[in-house]
């Protein structure tokens, strides 16, 4: 209350002066500065990844050490949900869920999509702000609210959504069918549909500074690839977002209003419902149109911001900067067109599967020419080890291993006998989870220094890095074998199929990989907020980067530069370039007389 | 008590990184007396050494999960005709991925290990080549398109199904949380269904009025022919199912509101598979951690567990409810007259109607009437005009 009075003290000022002045709630809380709204992005998106991955961590449990009791789940999950401490079979599903929509879209999409184009658009193109300081405010808090009402339904009587991240109907639609699609679910498409309209307001927002505010000099050929990322990915959202939102509404009706657009012919609990007409692979149709964006959604900010580091630390230019741009546009475009392959056994057309087909294993194409642009740009590089740059080249190594067995899964042949096993779940946890993850952390070595002055303890990261790229192999590596094996996804248990008795001990390995990796990232956030208070003073530019936002002032102000916008004269990525002292050359130095770009613009 | 431990493992383990890292500190105030926090050579030196290390891992990690746990059961001993080019495919692409992931990562990490930084050494200036880009664009270009080209052939062969061929048409049904099978009879025509005609044995919604439906006869265990070409059509009754018959690699929705098809045709026996040296030694390997298991059970007054067989399954595969992971129906394959035998000492569907009906007839002559049957029998009244 204090603060809200505090506030109003300096409503006066406000009228009277032209200078801002900052309420601690206009500062902290309903700020509009870019800067700060990153940070509670930033923030909020790591207590979603903490509840997300420390449900993950329950859920490897029950799959090692299958309906024991256990404290943890008891104090967790209270007695209605692990009676006597043992995890009921629709709590396992609730939490495999949550952990899926938590991951995906708040971590994953918000929190590393969220912090780092609001922290970078500006300070990278050289704009004071965003184009909308205040939508991009409303985006923040109706993604807090969107936040908020998701861990909320974590608490209603009869459980969260239970039916898998894709809400797949008629299971989402009847909680005759399972009791998490009673409030829980309800609650579930309202905290998405809010979601959509934050992750939509906040799209808009960047397509619109990216366009519009760049400094002088800044041409779209000199924007760094960050900025490219960032940008293609608000397209990619504002194209298929929205058509998540209507499938989303639909259901609404389908569950609330009795219309069939996703329910036909349906018997259940003893009785005929009056659903006809209505088909879910419709549903299906209009959840991968976004659902499969989403993924390089996640993805390309995440490339970006490796792509950065990468070239940064290795002291050298990116490799391919064109070729770079080009395969981003070339995966935006063809993410757009692929959604069929997680759909080729669902009933659809086999004619509609080859041509997914077609479209899925062409996306290798830009994606290999990528990895392959990373690797070469290590080559004779001078490489600095920083934990950001552990991060980025671990990202490259996932992306790899994670992104080639889509080869498997993107031919609709194949995907007949391995889809919806383990197979697929080590497949996108290593090329989306685990990469995406890695290019957030290494985001967040890498301008933590930028987002609050000081740095972070490279050996506590060194230690996060080493352990956790470890522990992601151990967990999703074997998890391909007991996908070859047959085993399904989403099985609460498999000692209902003596034929999997032989992967227990596997599941035991896996999932203690995953409770040492998801206990080592407790040392990432001791260092994370430690850090934000004690962590050492850092300097204006401690990379030596060449990049805009190292030329503001460490001290966060208003506007970014405390004089007039910084020009640009120079590509980003001028490391090293002979005939300079230095082995890098910001932005902003002006060409010297008779220096020539060295790289095709 | 469990929790405690893992609390205390914990803060032991904050307590040991924090003094870890105090030591760190230490011994680089003494060197460099660099407290930068940006990489200096003694970190370059290190964690280039690690990045290498990091690569034998991986290489390690590949081998012991390949000779540990890859048996890569669904790779061979397909029981299905097109099971083999499906298993062709696939050890095409895995040997592929291997090859691609051995280079990839050995150049990746092998350069950030060689090329890890040193005061004073100047990086090599390479902005862009567009040869190298070429290069790497059409290796994948021309590997892809003999992977596409060899998939979309094998897709089209197994997905199309010709209706004029000698089949056995069989529907699965699914429901939370069993499967059940109807065979089609001497016809070989599934009479029409309709979830509302459900009531008592007709679990199925079969409408016993139409003529296909006839000869129908439904079972809970599959009985296949070997040799013979099978057309399953698919329902579900509630939400979505998928029949995933991995032995046959064979998966197909099922869908209320529609029907799916998936056709193969068995190419060995139940029999025949269990000799299988593979299954012989799965089967041995998995009795024996079952019996070490039962000796636990039984030591804390529980029941044993029964030695395992092997038998075909058909499972659920996509997510349907609370027991989605015990929904199973075990798969016969036999040889042709074994099936014909098998099939032709079960009733047919609209015989056990008929049978549930009879003893009722008297005390249940009043039943249509009654107010709970009277929607059902209007919607079938629109179903049937439709």
């Amino acid at each position: 209350m204090s603060a809200v009075g505090h506030d109003n003290d300096h409503g006066h000022d406000h009228e009277h002066e032209h200078h801002h002045k900052d309420t601690f709630i206009t500062k902290y809380i309903f700020s509009i500065d870019h800067k700060m709204i990153a940070k509670q992005y930033l923030i909020t998106g790591i207590i979603m990844g903490i509840i997300g991955v420390g449900m993950s961590m329950l859920f490897r449990m029950q799959l090692a050490w299958p309906e024991e009791s256990f404290g943890v789940f008891k104090f967790f999950l209270g007695e209605k949900f692990a009676p006597g401490g043992v995890m009921r079979n629709d709590a396992y599903l609730a939490l495999v869920t949550i952990h899926g929509t938590i991951m995906v879209f708040f971590v994953l999409t918000a929190g590393l999509s969220g912090t780092f184009s609001n922290l970078l658009i500006p300070l990278q193109i050289g704009a004071r702000d965003m184009a909308s300081g205040f939508m991009n405010m409303i985006s923040y808090w109706l993604f807090f609210l969107s936040s908020l009402i998701m861990v909320i339904s974590l608490f209603v009587e009869s459980g969260p959504a239970s039916a898998g991240w894709t809400i797949y109907p008629p299971l989402s639609a009847l909680p005759q069918a399972i009791p998490g699609s009673g409030t829980g679910m309800t609650l579930w498409l309202v905290s998405m549909a809010i979601f959509i309209a934050s992750s939509l307001m906040g799209s808009l927002n960047y397509v619109v500074t990216v366009i519009n505010l760049r400094t002088k000099g800044m041409s779209m050929t000199r924007l760094p690839l960050t900025i490219w990322a960032f940008f293609i990915t608000a397209v990619i959202g504002i194209v298929s977002f929205p058509v998540l939102l209507s499938a989303a509404l639909l259901l609404i009706f389908d569950r609330s209003f009795g219309t069939s657009f996703f329910l036909s012919d349906i018997y259940i609990a003893g009785e005929v419902l009056h659903y006809q007409g209505g088909s879910p692979v419709l549903f299906e149709h209009l959840f991968w149109f976004l659902g499969h964006p989403e993924v390089y959604i996640v993805l390309l900010p995440a490339l970006g911001i490796t792509s950065e580091i990468i070239a940064t630390n290795s002291r050298k230019p990116i490799f391919g900067y064109r070729a770079m741009i080009a395969s981003i546009l070339a995966i935006a475009f063809l993410s757009t067109i692929v959604w069929g392959h997680h759909m080729f056994i669902s009933g659809m057309n086999p004619f509609l599967g080859s041509v997914f087909t077609f479209t899925t294993l062409l996306i290798a194409i830009p994606s290999a020419v990528k990895a392959f642009n990373y690797i070469t740009t290590l080559w004779k590089g001078n490489l600095q080890m920083n934990p950001a740059m552990l991060f980025s080249i671990g990202l490259v190594s996932t992306f790899i291993t994670g992104g080639l067995t889509g080869i498997i899964l993107g031919d609709s042949t194949l995907d007949i006998n391995v889809h919806d096993t383990y197979f697929v779940v080590a497949h996108f946890h290593l090329v989306m989870g685990i990469s995406a993850l890695y290019g957030m952390f290494a985001g967040i070595y890498h301008w933590f220094p930028r987002m609050f002055g000081r740095m972070l303890n490279k050996n506590l990261g060194y230690i996060h890095f080493w352990v956790t790229a470890i522990c992601a192999y151990g967990v999703f590596f074997p998890m391909h074998f007991i996908g070859m094996a047959g085993l399904p996804r989403r099985y609460y248990t498999n000692t209902a199929f003596p034929l999997f008795d032989d992967l227990q001990n596997v599941n035991v390995l896996i999932t203690v990989f995953a409770l040492v990796g998801g206990a080592f990232q407790l040392v990432f956030l001791w260092n994370f907020f430690v850090s934000i208070f004690y962590g050492k003073k850092a300097v204006q530019n401690p990379w030596r980067s060449n990049t805009l936002e190292w030329t503001a002032p460490v001290e966060h102000i208003h506007g970014n530069w405390p004089g007039e916008l910084p020009e640009v004269h120079r590509w980003p990525y001028d490391y090293s370039k002979p005939g300079f002292d230095d082995d890098f050359v910001p932005q902003t130095v002006p060409m010297k007389e008779g220096e020539e770009e060295l790289h095709h613009s | 008590m469990t929790s405690l431990l893992v609390i205390i493992v914990l803060v032991l383990l904050a307590v040991a990184i924090w003094q870890l890292t105090k030591i760190f500190d230490l011994t680089q105030i003494g060197g460099l007396s660099d407290n930068s926090q940006v990489a200096n050579d003694r970190d370059n030196n290190i964690n280039g050494y690690m990045m290498f290390a990091f690569l034998v891992f991986i290489y390690v990690t590949t081998i012991y999960c390949i000779i540990q746990f890859g048996h890569f059961p669904l790779m061979s001993n397909s029981a299905s005709v097109h099971g083999q080019d499906v298993d062709n495919l696939m050890w095409i692409s895995m040997i592929l991925i291997f090859i691609v992931q051995f280079i990839t990562q050995a150049l990746l990490h092998y350069f950030a290990f060689k090329y890890r930084g040193k005061q004073g050494k100047k990086a090599l200036y390479f902005a862009d080549n567009d040869k190298l880009e070429f290069i790497w664009t059409i290796i994948p270009v021309i590997v892809l398109a003999g992977l596409i080209l060899y998939g979309l052939y094998a897709w089209t062969n197994i997905m199309f199904v010709d209706e004029d061929e000698d089949v056995i048409v069989v529907e699965l049904y699914a429901k939370q949380f069993s499967w059940e099978a109807r065979y089609s009879g001497e016809d070989n025509v599934l009479g029409k269904a309709n979830v509302r005609y459900i009531e008592g044995v007709n679990t199925l919604g079969v409408d016993v009025s139409d003529p296909n439906a006839q000869d129908d006869k439904v079972v809970t265990e599959l009985h296949l022919p070997k040799g013979k070409k099978v057309l399953f059509k698919m329902r579900s009754q509630d939400v979505l199912h998928s029949a995933y018959m991995p032995h046959f690699r064979a998966q197909m929705n099922c869908v209320p509101g529609m029907v799916t098809q998936f056709a193969f045709v068995p190419n060995k026996t139940t029999a025949e598979m269990r000799q299988h040296p593979d299954i012989v030694e799965k089967v041995a390997h998995i009795n024996e951690l079952r019996a070490k298991k039962s000796v636990e059970l039984v030591k804390k007054g529980e029941q044993g567990l029964d030695p395992y067989n092997f038998d075909f399954l058909l499972l659920c595969n996509k997510i349907c409810g609370p027991s989605h992971y015990n929904m199973q129906m075990k798969i016969v394959v036999e040889s042709e007259a074994d099936f014909k035998k098998w099939l032709s000492d079960k009733p047919t569907l609209v015989s056990a109607v008929k049978a549930e009906k009879e003893p009722k007839a008297e005390e249940g002559a009043a039943a249509p009437a009654d107010t709970t049957k009277a929607p059902v029998a209007d919607t079938t009244k629109v179903v049937a005009a439709k």
